[in-house]
């Protein structure tokens, strides 16, 4: 006797929002490469059920000063480079294949280095001038100092189509008007909290920022600290956005490396924590593992540290994209 | 929930007085204002003002150049019914609507299918309204068997247990409410139900609030679409508030707007 097997299939109303960050010497920049993220149809790599037009991207993480708190199986691999943030992310795209490279600004954090707006510009200058892929150019984190940084930042990319980083529930007036006005797209965070996800897209709309151009940051926990709770909210992004929820129908990201490299199983060297394995091979893997997580989750982009694990990273989304072979 | 608004209808004065003398700014005006306000169909109704088909058809023409919302072709004359829908220009339509009377279902029911159209069946038939649950479930299965038969996919059928006004036919209520959930039993996916929802505050002095109180209640019970007065703010609130409490919206803070951003209206 033959069973027959339900078709399982579900046809979505919607389609995700799909969108390009960067610009060539054509659209007014002067990428050599752009990327488009987004445009799905169905779930993350249901490409029985219907269209996954845009593989997710890896970008790599560039700091304007050189980290001192990163642990040693990460400094490695810059070692030669870190002190400048243009070579730095030359290396990323060179060496390790980085599909876009993410500047984040820590040296302007005024508990920090407190660096200036122009010195901010100038990092951003050098990284756009070193590398020919598409740029993420994400705030400090503290607000005020943020809308001093970004109005300079942003003009001084201006046409470059870049991602700029973050709008919140309580700060998004300034990169609003700055993003519309020098033409990037950009970054809208939550603290893994559904309802404010949905929030921050809606107030943005409100100040005529359009949805297109936006993506969302449920923020991310590592492997082990909280995974499940951003991953069962991005499911439910999504889903939503392909049932026909406009607001928040649009491209994810997911900054992996930050959050990976704070955690004990990731950095801890093998003397502190006997039988756990080398920590050169232990944390990337802690990454790569973390960054397939959100992958299945329906992460359009993913901001990552080591070399190691974005190749681990970029071979599985080749595979899972329907390339084949074996890694 | 799908949202038909009421408000092109020749028992409107100035929607009598359109279709009479072919000044089309009444209907146009309600067409744009409903539209904004996040109507899902527009309803088309020439009631008693007019007995030509031709009217049913410059009506519906008349809403297609104002606005690209799609259509509720409703009128208990199948000549009118079908002019309607040889008017559509290709958007979608709805056929408001059919009863359980054999007679009509097997008319009305070929125009559905020939016109791709979802289907609107009232819970009446050849004895009238009716007066209990029993009634009311009977003649909804005898539409969506029809309708089924025939090809149309339960997506594609609305039923509508008959909502009678509170102040003359109270016990009616509970007895729809009823109705509405054994609706949701027939299929899965389940049919769509709708009611006219402005019947229920006929003549009552306190209106909106029976409005309201009535969809809330049969959203509970499965209610998922409504002819009504989609300009009303507070009803539309009452809708998006709602869809929350089934967890068919996620929660944000701006949710009443975030509703009228999916509707497609203006805020």
């Amino acid at each position: 006797m033959t069973v027959q097997i339900p078709d399982a299939k579900k046809s979505w109303p919607h389609t995700i929002n799909e969108l390009t960050i960067g610009a060539t010497a054509e659209t007014g920049g002067t990428r050599a490469s752009t990327v488009v993220v987004g445009g799905e149809t169905t779930l993350p790599f249901y490409h029985f059920e219907g269209s996954m037009p845009n593989a997710p991207v890896v970008a790599m993480e560039v700091w304007d000063i050189p980290p001192e708190d990163w642990p040693e199986p990460l400094q490695a691999p810059f070692a030669d480079v870190m002190s400048e943030p243009g070579t730095w992310a030359a290396a990323c795209v060179e060496r390790h294949g980085a599909q876009m490279i993410c500047l984040r600004l820590k040296g302007c954090d005024p508990n920090g280095a407190n660096r200036s707006p122009d010195e901010a510009a100038a990092a951003a200058k050098r990284v756009a001038d070193a590398v020919g892929v598409p740029l993420i150019v994400w705030g400090c984190g503290n607000d005020d100092k943020d809308n001093e940084v970004f109005p300079v930042v942003a003009e001084a990319m201006s046409g470059e189509n870049c991602l700029l980083g973050t709008i919140t529930e309580d700060n998004y007036k300034t990169l609003t008007a700055v993003g519309t006005a020098y033409g990037h797209k950009l970054i809208a965070e939550s603290p893994v909290d559904i309802n404010m996800a949905k929030q921050v897209n809606i107030l943005a709309l409100d100040v005529e920022y359009p949805a297109e151009n936006l993506v969302i940051y449920p923020s991310t926990g590592a492997l082990g600290y909280g995974i499940e709770y951003v991953y069962s909210i991005m499911e439910r992004l999504r889903i939503a956005g392909l049932k026909g929820d406009k607001v928040v129908a649009m491209p994810m990201l997911c900054d992996i490396g930050v959050e990976v490299w704070g955690v004990k199983e990731a950095k801890a060297p093998e003397a502190e924590v006997p039988g756990w394995g080398d920590v050169a091979t232990r944390g990337p893997m802690w990454e790569a593992s973390t960054a397939v997580v959100y992958l299945l989750a329906g992460a359009d982009i993913l901001i990552m540290r080591h070399p190691e694990a974005v190749r681990m990273t970029l071979e599985t989304i080749r595979r899972l994209m329907g390339g084949g072979g074996t890694q | 929930m799908i949202l038909i608004g009421e408000r092109i209808n020749a028992g409107f004065k100035d929607i009598a007085n359109a279709i009479r003398t072919k000044d089309p700014t009444a209907v146009e005006k309600w067409a744009v204002a409903q539209a904004e306000a996040g109507a899902t169909y527009l309803d088309v109704n020439i009631g008693a003002a007019s007995r030509d088909p031709a009217d049913m058809a410059w009506l519906v023409e008349t809403v297609q150049k104002a606005v690209p919302t799609k259509i509720s072709v409703d009128s208990t004359k199948i000549e009118a019914i079908e002019a309607g829908l040889d008017a559509i220009d290709g958007r979608g339509v709805l056929v408001n609507s059919t009863t359980a009377d054999p007679g009509k279902l097997e008319k009305i029911i070929p125009l559905a299918v020939k016109h791709e159209a979802m289907l609107l069946g009232l819970a009446m038939d050849e004895r009238g309204s009716p007066q209990n649950v029993e009634r009311r479930v009977e003649n909804g299965a005898m539409v969506f068997m029809a309708a089924t038969e025939a090809g149309i996919p339960p997506e594609r059928i609305v039923l509508d247990p008959i909502l009678m006004p509170i102040k003359f036919m109270q016990e009616q209520v509970p007895n729809v409410l009823e109705a509405i959930e054994q609706y949701t039993h027939l299929s899965d996916p389940p049919p769509h139900i709708s009611v006219g929802l402005s019947n229920i505050g006929s003549k009552t002095a306190e209106r909106g609030r029976i409005v309201r109180t009535f969809l809330v209640m049969a959203m509970a019970r499965g209610l998922d679409a409504a002819i009504l007065d989609v300009c009303d703010e507070e009803t539309i609130a009452a809708v998006a508030t709602a869809e929350l409490m089934l967890n068919q919206e996620i929660y944000s803070d701006s949710y009443i707007r975030a509703f009228r951003i999916k509707a497609g209206g203006s805020a």
